[in-house]
């Protein structure tokens, strides 16, 4: 990514005070400088990175930075707690009517994802709270939503209320709830039409199918990669209908996602959930303190840690971490640790979570290059059971053969095998910290 | 003549041939805008610290971007040190002037049509991220080019999302064109070569071609966007001969990383700024533009068949600074 992280932007700073016997107070602000430009790379809008910037200042400035021996860390830190105070803790209740059913009103911009995260969270209900939702089409407007709607709940196996386009949205609801009671379903999730916040005539709308069927929900539906313009699009919605939570969409994207703080800031409503994915499971409750990391490009190593725990077998790392102490490592072993790295997702990505991954040099602009992955893939296919157990096997006509079977050259079949016996030098190596110094955590990246 | 004089007469001109939607959305504040800017020029006198700040500011809300506002505040500051500039009209035209300069760079002004044959088949293919309005624009710009006397098909290549198979026919009928379709969940790439068959056949003008969104850091839907492109260029060479990013004008400074990662995927040669009828100014595409040479061609301004206009970059930054007026009338 373009963006370069908090962390990075107060090396720069840091790199030059670091001489200094003492922190002025030019120098914080110099810092506090690179957190308001980082905030706004992230998408938090600028009015509430200037009421941000100012608080950061005044503890900055204050005792506890200043006199601190590591001012950068310092900062970060208190930017950090300024940050999850303000997005606030984590918060994925749903209401309960005391007399069901339950009303949930799916609200927001054209695009935002409301039909999808209405399908996610029928399915979240069911799962995970043993309910029995109606899905209710109240999108006349735009073609084939009522279509779209049905379809998901055809793959959900739930029922899906609808009057057709011609009918007004106000009694779609009306009846909806009519029927929920008569069916017996304790939630109601209504998907309203996507709409402009200034579009009065429409947000009107929305007002009388509250007051009809008073929701004990009404969730604003944000896509994550929404820019300057998330806080009238919060302010507006919130004013008007007075929303109780937020649900940040597509968030499994490469955006900062600083939109999230400022709807917090802005309309002071939780955001319960987040949509990671296109599949109707894809709904999360939304972790507040990973979000402050990922807007400030702090990677993200708890996502990183989970994407590893849902994708690695944990008995084949195992055996791996075995192989490695006995330097019994094959390009077999080689190969299937690439397939399981593959796994987690884009190389890049995964990279952009590591901490600190940004600051080793050469790693800042690495592009990993995913073909060239394959090309490694290719190579090692290309070779016998013999000889992806035993490369000294390989002689020239072998390489020749690997290379012909890959449509590779030679030289990179070469180069692979050196970078392989490399590999497995370092691996020696590390094994052997490994069992001097007591590893904390246990955490490790397998073949990395 | 003054900048801001040229851009009025320059959009003036443009109106009676843009329709009155093209107005309405871009610059609701048309009629008053000259006496609105002389307003806020009557609250700064000077142009002092405050003034470049506020102009920051207006621009940082229009996401135009952190680097290319701080780049240009810079320039500006200089150029305004160096012609000795008190008037603060005269700041605000210089920085106009230098946005449309952003956005044209080396190239010549003149507004970049879409990329259609004299004769034979044009192949359009529509790329982006979930919810930008593809389909949408499709079916916009088939009514368009009907008007103007083409022949068009759609190709639903939307596979994947619940519903859009529909949505695309509704807009077929809605419009009067044929829209090539498989079953949900079908390989869009055999989608793809139905369609431009069928095109090639039945010696259609236009066939436009719909995709699924999709987010730009999942390479393997990216890689499928390039498989369908691949399709199209195998059986028509030179298609297709328009690749359209859809970008929706709330999105932020992700923008640029969608441009970045379609044009990689599929050599974007043109942008479509939907949903700028609302409060979003989009101002991100100035970057793109600049940075990667992807020029803006048409804006989507409302949800009706009517609503596609092409883009304008002086009616875009005059468009840009109505928050600036915008502002000045609340405090008022």
């Amino acid at each position: 990514m373009a963006f370069e992280g908090l962390a990075d932007r107060l090396q720069k700073t840091i790199q030059k005070i670091k001489g200094k016997g003492k922190v002025s107070e030019a120098d914080v602000k110099e810092m506090t400088r690179e957190v308001r430009l980082a905030l706004l790379e992230a998408d938090v809008n600028f009015k509430v990175v200037k009421d941000f910037v100012k608080r950061v200042k005044e503890r900055a400035v204050g005792q506890e930075v200043m006199q601190s021996l590591t001012p950068g860390q310092q900062v970060i830190k208190v930017v950090k707690e300024e940050l999850s105070d303000l997005m606030g803790g984590e918060q994925s209740k749903i209401a309960v009517a005391n007399k069901p059913p339950t009303v949930i009103m799916m609200v927001g911009l054209q695009g935002a994802g409301k039909t999808t995260t209405t399908g996610k969270l029928a399915n979240h209900l069911r799962k995970k709270h043993n309910r029995n939702p109606l899905l209710v089409a109240a999108d006349v407007y735009r073609p084939a939503a009522i279509n779209q709607l049905q379809t998901l709940g055809k793959q959900l196996g739930m029922s899906v209320f609808s009057l057709g386009t011609e009918a007004n949205p106000v009694d779609i609801a009306k009846q909806a709830m009519e029927y929920a009671k008569a069916e017996h379903h304790d939630y109601v999730i209504i998907d309203t039409a996507g709409r402009l916040h200034v579009d009065e005539k429409l947000m009107g709308e929305l007002h009388e199918i509250k007051s009809e069927v008073s929701p004990n929900e009404i969730f604003l539906v944000v896509d994550a990669m929404t820019g300057q313009d998330a806080v009238n699009v919060a302010e507006s919605f919130n004013e008007q209908l007075d929303v109780t939570g937020v649900v940040l969409t597509k968030l499994d994207g490469d955006t900062r996602g600083g939109a999230a703080l400022s709807i917090k800031a802005v309309t002071g409503k939780p955001i319960k959930f987040a949509g990671m994915g296109e599949k109707l499971d894809q709904l999360e409750p939304f972790h507040p303190e990973r979000m402050a990391s990922r807007i400030l490009g702090m990677g993200d190593v708890l996502t990183l840690i989970e994407k590893a725990q849902e994708n690695v077998d944990e008995q084949k790392a195992k055996d791996l971490e075995q192989k490695m102490r006995s330097m019994s490592f094959t390009f077999e072993d080689f190969l299937e640790q690439m397939q399981q790295v593959k796994n987690m997702g884009p190389l890049d990505d995964l990279l952009s979570m590591m901490p600190g991954a940004s600051k080793m040099k050469g790693m800042k602009n690495l592009q990993v290059d995913e073909k060239q992955i394959s090309h490694v893939e290719a190579i090692i296919q290309s070779m016998t059971k013999a000889e992806r157990i035993n490369p000294e096997v390989m002689n020239a006509s072998r390489k020749k053969r690997i290379a012909k079977g890959s449509g590779t050259s030679v030289a990179e079949v070469n180069r692979l095998l050196k970078q392989f016996e490399e590999m497995k030098k370092m691996m020696k190596q590390m094994t052997n910290m490994g069992k001097k110094g007591k590893k904390k955590g246990g955490f490790k990246l397998p073949f990395m | 003549m003054s900048f801001f004089k040229k851009l009025k007469e320059k959009f003036n001109k443009q109106s009676e041939e843009v329709s009155e939607k093209f107005k309405e959305g871009l610059t609701k504040t048309r009629d008053s805008f000259a006496s609105k800017m002389n307003d806020l020029v009557a609250k700064y006198r000077s142009v002092d610290e405050e003034f470049f700040e506020e102009l920051e500011e207006v621009l940082i809300s229009a996401d135009v971007g952190v680097q290319t506002v701080m780049d240009l505040m810079e320039e500006l500051e200089m150029e305004v040190k160096r012609r000795n500039i008190k008037d603060t009209a005269l700041v605000t035209e210089v920085i106009s002037e230098k946005l449309v300069e952003i956005y044209y760079g080396q190239d010549n002004e003149e507004i970049e049509k879409l990329n259609i044959q004299e004769d034979g088949l044009s192949v359009v293919l529509f790329v982006g991220v979930n919810g930008v309005g593809k389909t949408t624009t499709i079916g916009k710009l088939a009514h368009r080019l009907k008007e103007e006397g083409k022949t068009v098909m759609l190709a639903a290549g939307d596979t994947f999302r619940a519903g859009a198979i529909e949505q695309l026919e509704v807009w077929g009928e809605r419009v009067g064109v044929e829209v090539i379709k498989h079953s949900e969940g079908s390989d869009p790439a055999a989608v793809m070569y139905d369609a431009v068959q069928a095109a090639k056949s039945r010696g259609v003008d236009v066939l436009l071609c719909d995709t699924a969104g999709r987010l730009q850091n999942k390479v393997n839907l990216m890689n499928e966007l390039t498989k369908v492109k691949r399709v199209i260029t195998r059986e028509v060479p030179d298609a297709p001969h328009e690749v359209l990013l859809v970008l929706d004008a709330t999105t932020g400074q992700n923008a640029m990383s969608q441009a970045k990662t379609f044009s990689q995927a599929t050599d974007v040669t043109g942008i479509v700024l939907s949903k700028l009828d609302g409060t979003a100014k989009g101002g991100i595409v100035l970057a793109i533009r600049n940075e990667l040479s992807i020029p803006v061609k048409y804006v989507g301004l409302g949800e009706k068949v009517t609503d596609l206009q092409p883009f304008d970059a002086h009616a875009f930054v005059y468009g840009l600074f109505s928050n600036l007026v915008d502002n000045q009338q609340k405090e008022e």
